[in-house]
């Protein structure tokens, strides 16, 4: 080991000596890592990392993203740490352990969306509104979001909906059962809740089975004591397509600044449900975002039509928390 | 004010450029003239591009090279982009300058600053 160096960056299971005036990004491209860069001054954010031991410097975190401060996500070319270092890439799916859960439950929400609730065999440390992957085998598994509170619900809850010919959602729908063993990695992503501005207006719309971060975003923030209006835009084609109506119009009668508005975009829309896409319906309600805080969840489509809308609405970009549920192609 | 004073610290320095990035984003986005080039972006990767950006052209610090803006926008410069466009920027980028209520002196040397990147960004 060379006595200049300063700390030990541990990249991938290779340690790498990081010298004085040495920035992390350096010290890692020096090594032979290949770590995308553009901007070497702690701005562009091209060079975003993790660090999954250890952690990053102060500095290295200005400018991010809060959810992704939370996760020791840091720029490691304005790193330049006194403690040893171990780093990840944002995709390296190595970064984190397989765990192995029990199936507890399946029930179906609707004809298309079960739910899902699994006994985790180690502790997962997640944030309601994240994802995990859940594997079917080594090399088959999907992204699925988290429906379950940490601190409210002993399992954790999924909401997946059967795609045509989906591999993985068609084994939960057919094959799996309770009592059985599954495997499953994570967590991941960075639209979830975070406590701070509790007076802050929350404007969240999903479609289909994207309302399953959304329940649990929701049910984290009130338990949190979240005190600013909360509006939830759920929208389906048909009113088959909406799901725990009940117990969202439940949470409404139970706390005063939660509203949820059913948007039904078919023809056959009864009394009691808003008509059209639930974005449209948001943006008709509430046509000024500024100060708010807005999540959005499901249809790649509708993610990136509605995220654009609401900055160009004037909502702040640090503000906004998205997750477009892309869909693999069937072979 | 010091003579010793940068442009980059008379302007605000970073808290100019958190308070500038979401005006600029939002005006280069409603500008008909250029938003369809970014039809297909990532929006906090854009963002943080624009950071980079306008941190460059206040004369902060940087380390972006000629070739890097050739490189970034090469592809845009396949899909036509042009003088007009780059005109257009700048044009957004004095307005939000403007609408943060920054001095008419200052404003022009950011443009000037923008302008020296139109050869590179414009692959010539």
């Amino acid at each position: 080991m060379g006595a200049t160096a300063m700390a030990i960056i541990r990249y991938a299971k290779d340690n790498f000596e990081l010298e004085e005036n040495q920035s992390v990004l350096d010290c890692l491209t020096h090594g032979g890592v290949i770590v995308p860069f553009s901007c070497r001054s702690g701005v562009c954010q091209t060079c975003l990392m993790r660090a999954t031991g250890g952690t990053p410097t102060e500095a290295s975190q200005q400018g991010l993203k809060d959810s992704l401060r939370l996760q020791n996500y840091f720029l490691p070319c304005v790193c330049y740490p006194d403690n040893d270092l171990e780093v990840a890439l944002p995709d390296d799916a190595d970064a984190q352990a397989v765990i192995p859960a029990t199936v507890k439950s399946l029930r179906l929400l609707n004809t298309d969306i079960m739910h899902v609730e699994l006994e985790s065999h180690a502790q997962l440390d997640y944030r309601a509104g994240q994802f995990i992957n859940l594997f079917q085998h080594q090399t088959q598994g999907r992204s699925y979001s988290l429906a379950s509170v940490p601190h409210q619900d002993n399992h954790l809850h999924l909401h997946v909906r059967r795609l045509p010919q989906g591999r993985v959602s068609g084994w939960i729908h057919d094959e799996l059962r309770p009592g059985q063993t599954v495997e499953l990695r994570g967590p991941g992503g960075d639209c979830f809740y975070i406590p701070g501005d509790h007076a802050q207006s929350m404007m969240l719309i999903g479609t289909g089975s994207g309302l399953a971060p959304l329940y649990g975003i929701i049910r984290d923030a009130l338990s949190q004591g979240h005190t600013g209006p909360i509006y939830l835009f759920h929208g389906s084609r048909d009113l088959n397509g909406l799901y725990l109506s009940a117990e969202l119009r439940e949470l409404m009668a139970h706390y005063a600044n939660f509203n949820y508005i059913p948007c039904l975009s078919g023809d056959d829309v009864p009394a009691g449900y808003a008509s059209g896409r639930a974005h449209d319906i948001a943006f008709a309600q509430i046509p000024n975002l500024k100060n708010w805080r807005i999540f959005l969840c499901g249809h790649p489509e509708m993610v990136r039509v509605t995220k654009r809308k609401a900055f160009l609405a004037g909502a702040a970009m640090k503000n906004i928390y998205a997750d477009a549920f892309n869909v693999s192609q069937p072979l | 004010m010091s003579q010793q004073e940068s442009l980059y610290e008379q302007i605000g320095g970073e808290a100019a450029v958190n308070a500038a990035v979401d005006i600029f984003y939002r005006k280069v986005l409603s500008d008909e003239r250029i938003n369809a080039f970014f039809d297909d972006v990532d929006m906090e990767k854009q963002a943080a591009k624009q950071k980079a950006f306008l941190t460059m052209a206040f004369g902060g610090p940087h380390n972006y090279t000629g070739l890097d803006m050739r490189q970034g926008h090469a592809h845009l410069v396949a899909r036509g982009l042009n003088d007009s466009h780059v005109d257009a920027v700048i044009e957004d980028l004095g307005a939000t300058l403007r609408e943060l209520g920054v001095k008419e002196e200052l404003i022009a040397q950011v443009a000037a600053i923008a302008e020296s990147t139109r050869d590179d960004v414009l692959s010539r």
